[in-house]
């Protein structure tokens, strides 16, 4: 006669312990403990944003500041659009440059990494080793500490104020090729081998196999080029003088600069044009992340670097 | 004329013996497409990274002022940056310390823990909060820089301010991003924040791909605690994950220096209380248009950077 298990035996059994578990147990109630407070206090930045976005002027003016929003409203986003900057370039101007140049990089960046990925994966030549290792050492390439040198360098060929200059630079990127490079390598040879026998040539190979069998590994390098050129500041502060040209992450710099300053009524409501800037500035991200979120881990399986 | 010679291409070795159009049209036969393949990104990459940093090398043996050509100095870049600036010895260089070894090795240790016991939880709430912990390493510097400044706002109004005066914790409002005081522990905690970031993706995956067998041989061999089993097989079966993860901590440290300016508002921070290396090129170059003397600093950051990436090589390698 099989005795009767105790309804919780299902959540104190060895089968739910240790890593990768398949349901709940009694042992990781101690790893809840710790995260949940501290997932909290990892939200509570991010949480003020959309909070902020939406508070009328009196909310954002009250004292105490209330870190909810009672009454929310969506003031902040049309005062934002009807907004012109101090140079009277619209609010829209810089939202649409934003959403060109994110779309146009993220495209060339796939593109020119999973090419040259291709041929360091795949193809043999001779040096192929050296090239992958120089690229290594260009995972620990700082951008910030040769500003000045990439300057001039994009002065000299007459990048300056134009738009390639927002997407050039983001294109190179060595943790893209790396990560590519990886999962390129999980890819049987034998699969290649067989296309080139029926003839296929190299432009096929790349574009009807190797192309579909890595697409998590190409949303991996969709997000982070999405990330570096969606935030970027940097560019149009430093490489470009034509205000039209600018993108909403470096109007959102000026609107803090501004609010720095003095604590006056203005910048109060300032603060609520920046607040609904920041948040159309971090949405894009988030909503992409969790859409791909399946394919970034399983890229993340194949980073380690050896 | 043209010379044909139709001489069937020979076996691998006697490449050298051919004439040099020959040789290289069997070279672009056999490697071109490979090479065409790299080409662009080849291209970006010399443009972008490898002529920068070789500038950079270059420039910080000149002086130059951005106006007339560079003059060649020698070393006295490097020599006054190490007996003339004060201001680097004193406080720009044991800023950056106290600040790199925080979030460096202490944003990694953590990320480390974080992703060790999310791979302990069922799939559900891993993702769940896997995605709150990566989440503030997708906001823009910028875009929090609006956050910051109103959640530490140095007058009653601020949020943490008014929070702690609620609380009778404070008497007066603090000054806090102005403050030197309170400026470099404001930057730390900002910057641990969001540093959960790809490397804490990867060594989550890296901890997720351990077979379960490894830990089921260890406790039937006896081992028993939790500790063991980290050191003795979670880290060394995830060891180049571990090494992607400390570049890539080791990187994000040295990038994130601009913090300290974007939260006070000011380059210099007030009293240099939170400047650290990078803040210190962009005031020499683009403030005091002394390139060839921010060149050497930007020389000296990325042979930092290097130096640390070797040391965690060194630790995380799995060829030894």
């Amino acid at each position: 006669m099989m005795k009767k298990k105790k309804w919780y035996s299902r959540y104190t059994g060895i089968r739910n312990r240790g890593i990768n578990p398949q349901g709940f147990h009694v042992s990781q109630i101690k790893f809840y403990v710790i995260l949940v407070p501290l997932a909290v206090f990892m939200l509570l930045p991010i949480i003020f944003i959309f909070s902020n976005a939406f508070k009328p002027p009196d909310e954002l003016f009250a004292f105490p500041p209330r870190f909810f929003v009672v009454n929310p409203t969506t003031k902040n986003f049309t005062d934002l659009f009807a907004k012109l900057s101090t140079s009277g370039i619209p609010v829209s101007r810089y939202l649409f440059n934003s959403i060109a140049i994110t779309i146009v990089t993220v495209l060339a960046s796939i593109l020119v990494s999973s090419m040259a990925a291709y041929a360091l994966s795949k193809k043999r030549f001779k040096l192929k080793k050296t090239l992958f290792a120089i690229n290594n050492v260009a995972l620990m390439f700082v951008p910030i500490a040769v500003t000045i040198p990439r300057f001039l360098v994009i002065e000299r060929l007459n990048l300056l104020n134009t738009f390639w200059v927002h997407i050039l630079p983001v294109l190179a990127m060595p943790v893209g090729l790396f990560l590519l490079k990886q999962f390129i390598d999980s890819i049987p040879d034998e699969v290649l081998e067989a296309a080139q026998i029926d003839g296929a040539s190299d432009w096929w190979i790349y574009w009807r196999i190797i192309l579909p069998m890595i697409r998590p590994a190409l949303a991996t390098i969709a997000i982070l080029t999405f990330q570096a050129a969606w935030n970027n500041a940097d560019i149009s502060t430093l490489y470009i003088n034509d205000e039209s040209l600018r993108t909403l992450a470096f109007y959102l710099s000026t609107l803090t600069a501004t609010t720095t300053a003095t604590t006056t009524a203005n910048t109060v409501a300032g603060q609520g044009i920046a607040a609904a800037a920041a948040l159309i500035m971090f949405l894009p991200n988030l909503i992409i992340f969790i859409f791909l979120q399946r394919q970034v881990m399983s890229t993340m399986s194949y980073s380690g670097l050896k | 004329m043209e010379t044909r010679r139709s001489f069937p291409l020979s076996k691998e070795g006697t490449v050298s013996a051919l004439p040099f159009r020959e040789s290289f049209q069997r070279w672009l036969y056999k490697e071109g497409s490979a090479y065409a393949f790299l080409s662009m990104y080849a291209l970006l990459f010399i443009v972008f990274i490898v002529v920068p940093v070789l500038a950079a090398f270059l420039l910080s043996f000149t002086f130059f002022d951005a106006i007339q050509p560079p003059q060649f100095i020698g070393l006295n870049n490097y020599i006054s940056l190490v007996t003339q600036d004060d201001t680097f010895m004193k406080y720009v260089l044991s800023n950056t310390i106290q600040f790199a070894v925080i979030v460096g090795p202490g944003g990694y240790a953590l990320a480390f823990l974080l992703a060790w016991m999310l791979a302990q939880l069922p799939r559900i709430p891993r993702t769940i909060f896997a995605l709150i912990l990566y989440s503030p390493s997708m906001t823009a510097g910028v875009a929090m820089a609006v956050v910051w400044k109103t959640l530490f706002s140095g007058d009653q109004t601020g949020y943490l301010n008014s929070f702690l005066m609620g609380l009778n914790l404070l008497r007066e409002p603090i000054q806090w991003l102005q403050s030197p005081q309170y400026l470099m522990p404001i930057m730390i905690v900002v910057t641990l924040w969001s540093s959960m970031g790809i490397g804490f993706l990867a060594m989550l995956a890296g901890i997720l791909e351990i077979s379960p067998e490894l830990y089921e041989a260890a406790a039937m061999d006896g081992m028993s605690s939790r500790w063991q089993e980290i050191f003795y097989i979670t880290i060394p079966s995830m060891k180049p994950q571990m090494l992607f993860g400390a570049v890539m901590a080791i990187v994000g440290t040295f990038q994130a220096g601009a913090i300290g300016v974007t939260l006070s508002g000011a380059n210099p921070t007030p009293q240099y209380a939170g400047q650290l290396i990078v803040n210190h090129i962009e005031d020499y170059g683009f403030l005091r248009y002394e390139m060839g003397y921010a060149a050497a600093v930007s020389v000296v950051l990325l042979l930092m950077v290097l130096f640390f990436s070797r040391v965690a090589t060194r630790l995380f390698s799995s060829e030894t």
